[in-house]
């Protein structure tokens, strides 16, 4: 080979079998564990940052129930907004989310399947399971596990949980987390997620991208997010949602505390709306995150009156599930 | 004789672990098989390591414990047998011992006849030995972080444990580790081998059994490997070579069970963006290896190592993909570089006041008006001095040094913050002198690191350190024991190393003395940091702990001067002479020290009629100590301590025919004030009685 071209930064992108669009690539990876006996739950109608987050996750991995579930959770990150105008981060991105509690041995090797389901061939590919750590300050959780790379780049992470809302998890579940917009990028090999097939008429072929459907919404997010949002207006809903989710969480403890109240009484309280009220806040923080409205020191602070509502919301499901 | 093999399979363990791991269970193992006295004389133990494993192979060990015989004693003869008839001390000794009571043996020795009793103990077989032993050995492992995974949390451990093989030679051992029965079946690469079990024949076979499943288990193996496919994969490039990493090197080998490398691209016109955020990105967050020309300048071009190894469609892919990663990555770092450019480092300044340095204490913006003031106070201390530099730029640069916490490419790349504010400040006009003394503020960074270049860089260092150690002291902060997590000591030890390394004309009172903090704190301080100077001589110098002891307790407060006692001390330590010399002095302030319990005065020698011992030690030191003392000011060291050395003969006469505490009160405070007046002309380099012999 001569040496000098070997300098010049050509890249040739190798010749691909047409790739799963974007919605064909959730479609496998549901397929793919439905058939291995996970729920497939719908995505959760309250703003949240991350599949975690989600009552599928965060509230059935406490208590020694099994259960496997997987869902596509879009997820908010108001300060990763970039007006659509940068190719690889979203203010809204789609996290396909797994569990599965308690982790079947051979968790690994099936995650790998399901990487084959989707149509990569992992002899083609260069696969590494790199230490990350997770950890979720305002929810209260954390767990160890890996990011998985492949070729260079983060596609899942591999997370075995150990406590969520501030309560050692037993079983313990694992949580893998799918990526993807960057996986479907990755596959289709383009640069930019917008370009992302998002479907194809199998009549005429016409394609609909993910800027199609996403780019302008990613624009006026970013606006929202970065520019219109009232500063005193988000504070004034965080702090109206916090005393709410903190009044109900005062009159559970209260019920659940009360011998004279009736397993009924003790199921009918609403918990759910309990946890809404916390992820309502959790997504204020992140608005006023973004407008640049919490200092560092405050910061501290906002994560643990978060963190104090899940942890509320995460005892009082624990205590409710063994009335 | 046998083989011993233990697999122990796990899902991948953090590469940054495995080395420790791996050593600690030879250790364990090898432990174990002395302590059990199953270690055959020829034992050898091999460890290997991979993400997914950990093992250990013992050639030459005993199939079994020896037998062994132990002779014990009980009762007097006669308590135990009257009339040739066993007694009740008979028979309970035999039970003690175990054996019959017709087994009990005569002994005499020299105390007279007692009865004895010769107990057999049968060794244990290794396979049930190890089968009980070795579980607990394993699950005893360290792990910077644990986790869980069975119901019930029965164990905790760095991974889920997914095998065991334990095999002497052929035969399994029945074990069971984390509820994981042991066997002979392991397994290969996740990849090239796949799921199929890899059946393990032998330990002898191990090695060669894994590289046919695609599996290299010997660490320095694949090292070689990986260092020699750079070399290769480099050369297809003229004239480059790829950047010597040791530490991502030993990452990328503990990534890996079968490690290729490929060579990458990125497009040139990145090669405008500072080296520094290149390599960042590049090492820190992609693991790829940077390859630089013979001008030791970056190419356009990267190396990484894969843990598979694949056809040349394969190998198509896999570089597409991390080019299009990397340069992703180049192209934010490129957006943040402009991006911050937009504000000047002067007009975030204003912005540090949003930036917590610590809760109670405050913000960046007033962490750089304590630091500046401490600077100003330097800056005069040196400037007297003589020294010349750049104060406009100390200053200038003070002010500066912590406005990058501010930037975008500082929020995405922490590990840069000062590299970064120091390139802007270059590129900003504010000159070469403010540019370097931001950049390198937080050098050095370890004790392998190089201190600033220029005296304005190593006075910020001290001033920003000293001014964090002894604030977060002042609220309560110091470290203890191991925890330390403002890292106290780090920032100490760069104290001590910028001390030491450079030609600054200050010494640790000074610096603290410049941090203003009230007198208890700075006491607390001042012991902190002299145990610091104490762990650079020892750790970073490699000076012997009693020289260090030696040296400090005549003076810790100039580092440089340290060194140079330290140094002359060390030279002279192994002499005859000096070792007489050490241990008289050690012998002098044993009994100065009776002297004092017994409230003896100490008087002069010129109070009696001295010996002529006494009175020719006297004349000698007379005679030296203003020798010594000149010497000692010129910091000849070496002078210095020959010339002590000198008094042994003196030393020797006196110790070999004077009673020192003569029951003479006059005589004997004469005596005391003449070992004294040693003492203290001598010690002025070092405390010799800190030596220890040989």
């Amino acid at each position: 080979m001569p040496l000098s071209t070997a300098s010049t930064a050509t890249d040739v992108s190798p010749a691909k079998p047409a790739a799963l669009t974007f919605q064909e690539l959730l479609f496998r990876l549901q397929s793919f564990w439905a058939a291995r006996g996970c729920v497939l739950q719908q995505p959760f109608d309250v703003e949240v940052g991350a599949g975690t987050m989600a009552p599928e996750t965060f509230l059935r991995v406490q208590g020694p129930k099994p259960y496997r579930v997987g869902y596509a959770q879009p997820s908010r990150r108001p300060a990763d907004g970039r007006y659509g105008e940068n190719p690889n981060r979203l203010f809204r991105h789609t996290q396909f989310q797994l569990i599965l509690k308690p982790p079947p041995v051979n968790v690994q090797e099936l995650y790998l399947q399901s990487l084959e389901a989707i149509g990569i061939d992992l002899s083609k590919h260069d696969l590494k399971f790199e230490e990350d750590n997770w950890e979720g300050p305002t929810v209260g959780a954390w767990g160890v596990g890996w990011q998985v790379m492949m070729d260079g780049m983060e596609i899942t992470q591999f997370t075995y949980f150990q406590q969520c809302g501030g309560l050692d998890l037993d079983p313990i579940c694992a949580e893998l987390t799918y990526g993807l917009e960057r996986l479907a990028a990755f596959m289709q090999d383009v640069d930019s997620v917008y370009d992302v097939v998002w479907a194809r008429d199998p009549e005429t072929g016409a394609v609909v991208t993910y800027g199609d459907v996403r780019l302008t919404e990613e624009l006026q997010y970013s606006v929202y997010n970065f520019e219109d949002a009232d500063v005193d207006r988000l504070w004034a809903h965080f702090n109206s949602y916090e005393a709410e989710a903190q009044a109900l969480l005062t009159k559970a403890n209260a019920l659940l505390a009360d011998e004279k109240a009736s397993a009924a009484e003790k199921h009918r309280f609403p918990l759910m709306s309990t946890y809404e009220l916390a992820l309502k806040c959790s997504n204020l923080f992140n608005l006023l995150d973004a407008r640049g409205a919490i200092s560092v020191t405050e910061r501290v602070g906002m994560i643990g009156r978060i963190r104090t509502l899940a942890v509320g919301v995460a005892k009082v499901y624990a205590a409710q599930q063994t009335v | 004789m046998a083989d011993f093999l233990l697999e122990i399979g796990l899902d991948e363990i953090p590469a940054r672990m495995i080395a420790g791991a791996e050593a600690e269970l030879g250790r364990r193992v090898h432990d174990l098989l002395t302590r059990e006295r199953l270690l055959g004389a020829g034992a050898k133990v091999t460890t290997y390591s991979t993400p997914r494993r950990l093992a250990v192979v013992v050639e030459d060990v005993l199939a079994g414990q020896a037998d062994t015989e132990e002779k014990l004693t009980g009762p007097s003869w006669k308590v135990a047998f009257k009339d040739g008839v066993p007694t009740a001390a008979a028979e309970a000794f035999a039970k003690k011992a175990g054996v019959a009571v017709a087994a009990l043996e005569k002994v005499t020795n020299a105390k007279g006849e007692y009865v004895g009793a010769t107990v057999k103990r049968q060794g244990r077989a290794a396979a049930e030995l190890l089968a009980g032993e070795l579980p607990k050995e394993v699950l005893g492992l360290y792990w910077a972080k644990n986790m869980y995974w069975r119901a019930g949390k029965p164990e905790r451990f760095v991974r889920p444990v997914r095998w065991i093989v334990a095999l002497l030679d052929a035969a399994v051992v029945n074990l069971e580790i984390a509820g994981i029965a042991a066997g002979n079946l392991s397994r290969g690469h996740r990849i090239l081998h796949g799921d199929h079990a890899v059946d393990l024949a032998s330990p002898k076979s191990y090695v060669e059994t894994l590289r046919a499943a695609k599996v290299v288990v010997d660490v320095a193996e694949r090292r070689q490997t990986i260092r020699k496919a750079l070399d290769k994969v480099t050369r297809t490039v003229a004239g480059a070579r790829w950047r010597e990493d040791e530490p991502l090197i030993e990452t990328v080998v503990h990534l890996t069970e079968w490690p290729t490398v490929i060579l990458g691209n990125f497009e040139q016109e990145y090669l405008a963006l500072p080296e520094e955020v290149l390599v960042t990105v590049m090492r820190d967050h992609q693991k790829y290896f940077a390859a630089e020309g013979p001008d030791g300048k970056l190419l356009p071009h990267f190396l990484t190592v894969l843990n598979i190894q694949v056809d040349e469609e394969g190998e198509a892919t896999i570089r597409h993909g991390n080019q299009k990663v990397l340069r992703a990555r180049f192209k934010d770092a490129r957006f943040f570089w402009d991006f911050d450019q937009k504000v000047s480092l002067a007009d975030r300044v204003e912005n540090l006041k949003n930036v917590t340095f610590q809760k109670e204490l405050g913000s960046y913006a007033w962490k750089t008006e304590q630091n500046l003031r401490i600077a100003q106070v330097l800056d005069l201390a040196v400037k007297a001095a003589g020294v010349a530099f750049d104060e406009a730029a100390l200053l200038k640069a003070t002010e500066l040094a912590k406005t990058d916490l501010t930037t975008e490419l500082v929020k995405e790349f922490t590990e840069l913050q000062g590299i970064i504010g120091g390139l802007y400040a270059e590129s900003q006009g504010l000159g070469e002198s403010v540019g370097k003394a931001i950049y390198s503020q937080y050098a050095p960074a370890s004790t392998d690191d190089a201190i600033p270049a220029t005296v304005e860089g190593q006075l910020l260092g001290l001033a920003d350190r000293i001014q964090t150690i002894t604030a977060m002291f002042g609220i309560g902060s110091a470290p203890t024991g191991s925890k330390d997590p403002f890292a106290l000591r780090r920032a100490a030890n760069a104290i001590v190393k910028i001390l030491a390394e450079s030609e600054l004309p200050l010494t640790l009172s000074d610096v603290l003395d410049a941090s203003g903090t009230e007198q208890a704190n700075k006491e607390h301080v001042a012991a902190f940091l002299r145990e610091r100077l104490s762990f650079y001589l020892k750790d970073v110098r490699g000076f012997a702990y009693d020289v260090v002891n030696a040296v400090l307790a005549a003076g810790a407060d100039d580092v440089r001067d340290a060194i140079a006692r330290a140094e002359a001390l060390t030279a002279v330590r192994g002499s005859e002479d000096f070792a007489a010399i050490s241990a008289a002095f050690k012998r002098i302030k044993n009994i100065l020290r009776q002297a004092e319990e017994k409230k003896f005065a100490v008087g002069s020698p010129k109070d009696a009629t001295l010996s002529a011992e006494a009175q020719q030690l006297n004349d000698a030191a007379e005679a030296l100590a203003p020798e010594v003392a000149k010497l000692r000011q010129q910091r000849a060291y070496g002078e210095a301590l020959a010339l002590i050395a000198a008094l042994r003969p003196a030393v020797d006469a006196f110790f070999d025919k004077v009673m020192v505490l003569d029951p003479d009160a006059t005589v004997r405070g004469a005596h005391l004030g003449l070992i004294d007046g040693v003492l203290r002309g001598f010690s002025g380099i070092a405390d010799f009685s800190e030596i220890v012999a040989g």
